[in-house]
């Protein structure tokens, strides 16, 4: 095996691949060796779906060449791509759930009797494939009643099972999966390594990358960083190369959070009295300051939303009294607050936020445009100025205002949300886990820009699953837990331990 | 009659029984749609039979398939699409096209054996380029279809504007000759009454025992997914409009041959009966769920409502209709209940 091991299965040289108004690739090199666990590493928009869908076949390049197993080769389509002996596995599972297990691992490689579909051998070869993955389930039950892990096995199953699968591409397949079933499939993947296979691993976890790579390669904004041993680049080296500047960024924020603070001023902008919504969220109590950064701390489910929804008027209470500016609030709608000059971004930006076939301008001016009435005319001109603004101040990376949001990255779509309630100029700002999927860089940036409206006078609920960034940029942490408001700590006197521990402490 | 059960196998029964069971739970939950299908047909039969007990005669169930069968036809084509999250409006057009341009080459002189073949690659074609036109253009299939069903039925009014009679003496043999079924006394059923039957079996094998009917499943549930399989997602999807347009094609012959005739106006709304009959055979409008023999019961217990107005003499047709509205109604509710179940499970 050690000879074949350094032989390069996939080498691809000078690849440049351009959408409109975005260069996704730009002279980037990437070499795989036989054998190996190789991960692609990079924030959002750095260019790895793009390379990955030019070696599945799904995008041709627009320049460079890819060698495959030594040979020059043109991938035209996926069907082509599994031919050769590359197979991916997507992120969400990209199998019919109304399907046998069996079919989704071998239809279109089915095995067959007199032209017939041979169900009883398709059946036990693939139960026979799904053992060799340590799995053993009824495979002629749908797909659809199994979990999102066996669906993911089921998935590599498939891939597996392709003519000779040389390479194996696995795009996020640990998003969803819980510590189990991650460990399981490092399991495979090396078992699969160690027979001969290539293998391209694209996570967002860090360290599942030091858990399981040999090699990985970095791409930033479309072009290489370059490749490394993953046992000789130490982790802070290498969120350092994917982000592109040094940690220092992140001291920084520290001292904003600081001089923020002196800002905060004595009168209440939105006050809770035991506001609450039976079977939604328990009556609580909560103050916001003009200039400050309230965050609400708390898992999945323990009430975070519920609250915003509240404050926002997406919900009516049905306890307690909500004041704005010292006058309590009456009627409760959404429309009402942006009138306030609440604004509000919603947990799931693309069903509830954007708007992708729309332009950033659009997309930007729409809440403008909602809070002025549908049929006031905000001439063109205006429009460009407020959104070419926000573009520039959030640093937005889009080629003009013109281009459709569904073109930008993760972190550029939630950025346009953000703009588009800075448009109106909101004295609150809700934003409900306004990083969720945003890489790395992405991430400070917009957790520097809300500590930056708090300086500007501006109060901001911050609403996030990542216990440490709502540290770093809030001033006060409401803790929830089972939706119940269990404690509050100034800054200051909180810390993760803290907060977790408060968390935890109804279990014990 | 039920044979006696030897003493060992009914203790295996019972060691396994908890097992059989929960199997048995689990088959009726997964084809719950289908199994009430067949239920309420037997039921509106037997209540037919009770209020009219001329209807308990075979032929009145041979007759079924007799009347039925343009409807049996269209539905099978239709029930493919429909798994295939698609929608083929254009089924009574080509009907319709089918006996006017039917009836126009047979009074031209030219050779049935001829004819049928030609309508035939007609219906393909027709569907072909339905096809072709929804995959590669991306255009609703709803849009297409129902612009097909325009395109069909106008072009049968441009070849005749009345009805044209088929005195072919092909068509009148096809059309009048008896075939007595064995075992029933003075049972009989046409010619063209084995079409539907036979392009069923065809359907079945297909859906179940070939790459093609399998991939129209699983463009149903995902066509993205079924896409990144390596699947033939773009012949399929022709090929499933295609189908739709044979069987439609094939429902047209049949039609002029039983009645002899060819005309625009032939089976009016027939493509909304299909969908309705597909629906009730617990086939899912979100596509990837359903079987093309709860299509069949589908399309009985539509006749079956029509034989029962007929022995009643004095409602409306119309009746029809609302029977089968109201049972398209109660079908959505129970399979959006049994799929509800099944995600619980």
């Amino acid at each position: 095996m050690a000879e074949s091991n350094n032989k390069d299965m996939i080498v691809l040289e000078g690849i440049s691949k351009s959408f409109p108004g975005v260069q996704a690739l730009d002279d980037v090199a990437f070499t795989l060796k036989r054998g190996e666990i190789h991960c692609l590493m990079g924030g959002n928009g750095a260019g790895k779906s793009t390379l990955i869908k030019i070696i599945t076949g799904v995008e041709r390049q627009d320049t460079g060449t890819v060698l495959f197993d030594g040979q020059e080769v043109s991938i035209k389509s996926p069907q082509q791509a599994q031919m050769i002996g590359i197979s991916p596995v997507y992120q969400e599972v990209n199998l019919c759930t109304n399907l046998s297990v069996a079919e989704n691992i071998l239809i279109g490689r089915e095995p067959r009797k007199f032209g017939a579909i041979a169900w009883k051998a398709m059946n036990n070869r693939a139960s026979q494939q799904l053992q060799r993955l340590n799995i053993n389930i009824d495979v002629t039950e749908p797909l659809g009643v199994y979990s999102t892990a066996i669906q993911q096995m089921v998935a590599i199953a498939r891939a597996l099972e392709v003519a000779e699968t040389k390479v194996l591409i696995l795009d996020e397949p640990t998003s969803s999966l819980d510590v189990h079933e991650t460990e399981k499939l490092f399991e495979v993947m090396r078992k699969l390594r160690d027979e001969g296979i290539a293998i391209i691993f694209i996570t967002h976890f860090l360290d599942q990358v030091y858990e399981v790579s040999d090699r990985m390669t970095i791409l930033r904004n479309g072009k290489l960083v370059g490749t490394y041993d993953t046992e000789s680049l130490p982790m802070i080296d290498l969120v350092a190369k994917m982000i592109g500047r040094s940690l220092s960024d992140f001291s920084n924020m520290t001292q904003i959070k600081r001089a923020s603070k002196k800002n905060i001023k004595e009168d209440t902008l939105l006050q809770a009295e035991q506001l609450g919504r039976s079977k939604s969220i328990q009556p609580f109590d909560l103050e916001l300051h003009a200039g400050e950064v309230v965050g609400l701390a708390g898992l999945l489910g323990s009430g975070r939303t519920e609250i915003a929804n509240l404050l926002f008027g997406v919900d009516k209470p049905d306890n307690g009294t909500l004041r704005f500016k010292g006058e309590a609030i009456k009627k409760f709608s959404p429309n009402e607050s942006i009138a306030r000059g609440i604004g509000f971004c919603p947990e799931d930006r693309k069903a509830e936020g954007l708007v992708g076939e729309l332009t950033v301008r659009e997309n930007i001016i729409l809440a403008i445009q909602a809070n002025q009435g549908w049929f006031k005319f905000l001439s063109k001109q205006k429009q460009y100025e407020l959104a070419e603004r926000y573009i520039k101040l959030l640093d937005i990376k889009t080629s003009t205002a013109d281009q459709m949001v569904k073109n930008l990255s993760g972190g550029n779509q939630q950025k346009v949300i953000l703009a588009r309630w800075l448009a109106i100029n909101p004295q609150v700002l809700i934003l409900d886990e306004p990083t969720r999927g945003v890489d790395i860089g992405a991430k400070t940036e917009i957790q520097r820009l809300v500590l930056e409206l708090a300086e500007e006078g501006k109060s901001c609920v911050f609403i996030s699953s990542e216990l440490e960034e709502v540290l770093r940029t809030s001033h006060r942490i409401v803790v929830l837990r089972d939706r119940e408001k269990i404690n509050e700590f100034g800054s200051g006197e909180a810390d993760e331990q803290k907060i977790m521990e408060a968390i935890a402490a109804g279990d014990s | 009659m039920a044979s006696q059960t030897k003493p060992l196998s009914d203790s295996v029964m019972t060691v396994k029984r908890s097992d059989t069971v929960q199997r048995l739970k689990n088959f009726l939950i997964k084809n719950g749609p289908l199994a009430t299908t067949i239920v309420i047909f037997f039921v509106l039969y037997l209540i037919g039979s009770w209020l009219y007990p001329a209807m308990q005669k075979p032929q009145v169930v041979f007759n079924l398939f007799i009347n039925q069968a343009s409807l049996l036809l269209v539905s099978i084509g239709m029930t493919l699409v429909i798994i295939a999250k698609g929608i083929d409006l254009s089924v009574a057009g080509v009907i319709a096209l089918t006996t006017a341009a039917s009836a126009a080459l047979l009074a031209a002189g030219m050779s049935p054996f001829i004819v049928m073949p030609l309508m035939l690659v007609m219906g393909i074609t027709f569907g072909l380029a339905q096809g072709w036109l929804i995959h590669f253009f991306k255009v609703e299939p709803f849009i297409v279809t129902l612009m097909g069903l325009f395109f069909a039925r106008g072009m049968a009014y441009i070849i005749t504007l009345s009805s044209l009679t088929i005195n072919d003496p092909v068509y009148r043999f096809l059309a009048l000759t008896k075939v007595y079924i064995p075992f029933f006394e003075k049972v009989y059923v046409y010619i063209p009454t084995f079409v539907a039957p036979v392009m069923l079996l065809v359907t079945i094998y297909l859906s179940f025992f070939t790459q093609f009917g399998r991939t129209v499943y699983a463009i149903g549930n995902n066509e993205q997914s079924a896409l990144l399989m390596g699947l033939p997602v773009a012949r399929t999807k022709l090929l499933v409009y295609a189908f739709s347009g044979l069987c439609s094609a094939m429902a047209g012959i049949v039609w002029s041959v039983s009645l002899l005739s060819g005309y625009g106006g032939y089976a009016p709304g027939m493509e909304l009966d299909a969908i309705a009959s597909v629906v009730i055979g617990g086939t899912m409008l979100t596509g990837g769920i359903g079987t093309v023999i709860g299509t069949l019961f589908g399309v009985l217990i539509n006749g079956t409502i029509v034989s029962i107005l007929q022995f009643n003499g004095t409602l409306s047709s119309w009746w029809t209709r609302i029977g089968v509205g109201v049972l398209t109604l109660i079908f959505l509710g129970v399979q959006s209940l049994f799929y509800m179940r099944q995600k619980h499970s």
